[in-house]
């Protein structure tokens, strides 16, 4: 018996040792082959090329950027792109999802129809078919003269897209978005050891006070750094063949967010639906025969209990949606992973710039589903905590 | 005994329906607004798409920009859609290779065909079949390399090898993931997480442009098949976490008994659990192949001629430069097409299998 079980042993300590050498046997001859490959057309490896110059220039750019500008600002500011798209087209691309799904569960038919209509649409054509079809509707748009202008505010043209916008620096937002998150993160810690310790949520950490909170924040930064004696809020207006102030999104920008907006929304709808649809109708049932209002019944009964549901799809939604702004490349528009291809191109650092791509998104990633799971557990009845996890960046 | 007592008759669907969208001033408010985004939408849709469409190549001078639609451009370009620079002589060939893709993807969809025997030959026999047509070289037929496939064909190709490649990969990767020994178990888990945490075009744009680096000469062979089987990677390490979903939902005594019974571990896993983990994972697994269908489009990014690239270049050059709304609504036909009945067929089957477990 005992010589059986030592065979069995020995032969599954050769079957593991046998498969890790495989596996480091194929790893390594990629490195070296790429390696002697690279160094045979005058590439060395490591990270010295981040110092020098590009040479090239990209279509859209947060910071200032020319072609004398280094390898690592050019890479910063793909990712600062990537994350600027993806937090514009994700937040949108929520509260369309949201109402679709309401639309989607509403007890009106007609209005159920139009969602259906809607989610059906756009959920089965490619996203990439959709960036490419906004792409070409964006520049077919008539030049800034003849732009389409909606409340004197807001005009469409084959310049771009050009909205109102606060008077403030870039650097500003990106600090009030960091502390926003800061906030939520925080709140959302602290309600789940509140309720691990068996305490109701309510007080200072209901959703309302939370969003007080950031407002309050937000007014303030805005306040220490407006530059004085200029107006906040600035309208683009119309100057010769070209518009003046407010912020230009370039066609690139508004197609690739349309179409990641209009496919996620989709998406969302139908997780929101699923979401609601999820809850036990005797719960329901039971809070109406109580007596209590729709309103109450909603806000109290069915959107906690939908929400967790909600909030395990919606996270992997998220990462999903996050690396599918990686379609940039199609339209021209500057994501970290057309920045990091045609770096590729250009320097010949082929490893190194897969590691600083990978290292980007899985920064992105990871906050994402840390996020999304800390959501989790703070929603989650004691107790009976589920164990769906965000996933998309386990590693 | 009691007396069967039937529920009161209930509201008529109509007053139901009247109820629903006249009933509160909120209702009639919603309904007004619908009917308006109706109105505003409908009627100037089916003038452009209809009623003012130009609809043969005879009449594409006629075309206007603002005008409706000039559905000339699909009469005059469908056969660079469909088929890309296949040699056009031969599009028959093409056309019939497609046919076949649908026809295999249509019977593997019955439920009688649904043993691992039977799909596994419907599907090496239908895409050596597609291959054959394709390429050529035999039975007479004109050799056409693979550089010269394109459109739907192409879509198809990269589709079905994907998903034919795919699945024994990611049944071993599943396998893998739950194995006894950590070794393997880890190495199955970090490289399936790795290659989740990647975009789809990160990995495919490896595969096209950076692999010939990697590869010694005589493994790189053609960039379409270096790129197919990056793609069969990537949906393997998704489908093998469905498989494994579906695995997990098995109860273990299950297992245990067949141990017990002195089966050894293929025994095991062919005959007890694959089975039921198919069963269990079908609804996600369709879910994940329609996911597929759609993103094969990516490959229009590497250089790929399939059915969106040789849709820019139908509006691409010469006369038809206005009409780029028109092809891409017609490409987007096509994948509707495709992935909407794909998608139904998986809510069907969702709610065939659920019955007796409600």
């Amino acid at each position: 018996m005992l010589t059986v079980l030592r065979d069995a042993k020995a032969r599954n300590n050769a079957i593991q040792a046998s498969a890790l050498a495989v596996v480091v046997v194929v790893v390594v001859s990629l490195v070296v082959t790429t390696h002697n490959n690279l160094a045979a057309q005058g590439i060395t490896s490591g990270f010295g090329f981040l110092q020098r110059t590009t040479g090239w220039d990209i279509p859209f750019s947060l910071l200032d950027y020319s072609i004398r500008d280094q390898y690592w600002r050019v890479l910063l500011i793909g990712f600062l792109n990537t994350l600027y798209i993806g937090l514009f087209s994700l937040v949108l691309a929520t509260v369309f999802g949201a109402l679709i799904g309401v639309a989607r569960i509403s007890r009106n038919p007609l209005l159920r129809i139009i969602g259906t209509i809607y989610v059906e649409i756009f959920r089965n054509i490619p996203l990439i078919l959709q960036a490419f079809f906004w792409y070409a509707i964006a520049i077919h748009l008539p030049p800034p003269r003849r732009a389409y202008e909606f409340g004197e505010s807001v005009y469409l043209s084959s310049r771009g897209v050009f909205i109102p916008s606060l008077n403030v620096p870039t650097w500003s937002i990106a600090l009030i978005a960091v502390l926003a998150v800061a906030i939520v993160a925080t709140s959302l810690v602290l309600r789940s050891r509140r309720r691990a310790a068996g305490v109701l949520v309510g007080g200072a950490l209901a959703p309302w006070s939370i969003a007080a909170m950031i407002a309050f924040v937000a007014a303030l930064v805005v306040l220490v750094v407006r530059e004085p004696n200029s107006p906040l809020l600035v309208v683009p207006v119309l100057k010769g063949l070209r518009f003046d102030g407010g912020l230009r999104m370039i066609p690139e920008f508004s197609a690739l967010a349309a179409s990641i907006i209009v496919f996620g929304s989709a998406y969302i709808g139908e997780i929101v639906r699923g979401g609601f649809n999820s809850v036990n109708r005797g719960q329901l049932e039971c809070a109406r025969a109580l007596g209590l209002k729709p309103w109450v019944v909603m806000r109290h009964i069915h959107l906690p209990l939908a929400m967790r549901a909600i909030v395990p799809p919606l996270g992997n939604m998220y990462v999903w949606l996050m690396k599918a702004t990686t379609l940039g490349i199609a339209i021209g528009f500057s994501d970290l992973f057309m920045i990091v291809s045609t770096s590729i191109n250009q320097s010949g650092q082929t490893i190194e710039l897969l590691l600083l791509m990978m290292a980007g998104f899985f920064v992105i990633n990871y906050s994402i589903s840390s996020l999304m799971n800390m959501l989790n557990r703070a929603i989650a009845l004691k107790g009976y905590e589920s164990d769906a996890k965000v996933s998309g960046a386990e590693i | 005994m009691s007396a069967t007592m039937m529920p009161p008759p209930g509201a008529s669907l109509i007053s139901r329906w009247v109820v629903a969208l006249f009933g509160t001033w909120l209702d009639r408010a919603i309904t007004l607004a619908c009917v308006v985004l109706l109105i505003w939408i409908v009627p100037g849709f089916i003038d452009w798409a209809f009623v003012d469409a130009i609809w043969s190549v005879d009449e594409a001078a006629q075309c206007k920009p603002g005008r409706g639609a000039c559905w000339a451009v699909v009469d005059a370009r469908h056969r660079l859609i469909f088929f890309g620079l296949y040699p056009y002589d031969e599009h028959w060939r093409s056309a019939l290779a497609c046919l076949t893709v649908v026809l295999i993807t249509i019977v593997s969809c019955l439920p009688s065909a649904w043993t691992p025997k039977r799909l596994s030959a419907l599907w090496i026999v239908g895409v050596a079949v597609f291959y054959v047509l394709m390429r050529g070289g035999v039975f007479g037929l004109v050799e056409v390399t693979t550089d010269r496939w394109g459109g739907l064909a192409l879509t198809l190709f990269i589709f079905s090898a994907v998903v034919l490649l795919g699945f024994p990969l990611a049944i071993a990767l599943a396998l893998a993931r739950r194995s006894e020994l950590p070794v393997i178990r880890r190495m199955a888990a970090f490289f399936i997480d790795l290659t989740r945490s990647f975009p789809l075009l990160a990995i495919l744009f490896a595969a096209a442009v950076i692999l010939p680096f990697a590869l010694p000469g005589w493994l790189q062979g053609d960039k379409l098949y270096r790129v197919i089987v990056a793609f069969a990677f990537f949906f393997a390490c998704y489908q093998a976490e469905i498989i494994r979903g579906g695995m997990q939902s098995i109860p273990a005594g299950q297992e245990e008994a067949a141990k017990s019974l002195g089966l050894k571990y293929f025994q095991r896993i062919i005959l007890i659990v694959l089975p039921q983990a198919f069963r269990n994972s079908l609804p996600s697994t369709i879910n994940q192949v329609v996911i597929t269908f759609k993103e094969t489009s990516v490959v229009v990014i590497i250089g790929f001629f399939e059915v969106m690239a040789s849709g820019n270049a139908a509006f691409g050059s010469g006369e038809w430069t206005h009409a780029y709304v028109e092809v891409y609504v017609f490409v987007a036909l096509i994948y509707f097409v495709f992935v909407f009945s794909l998608s139904r067929y998986g809510a069907f089957l969702e709610r065939r299998m659920r019955v007796g477990l409600d």
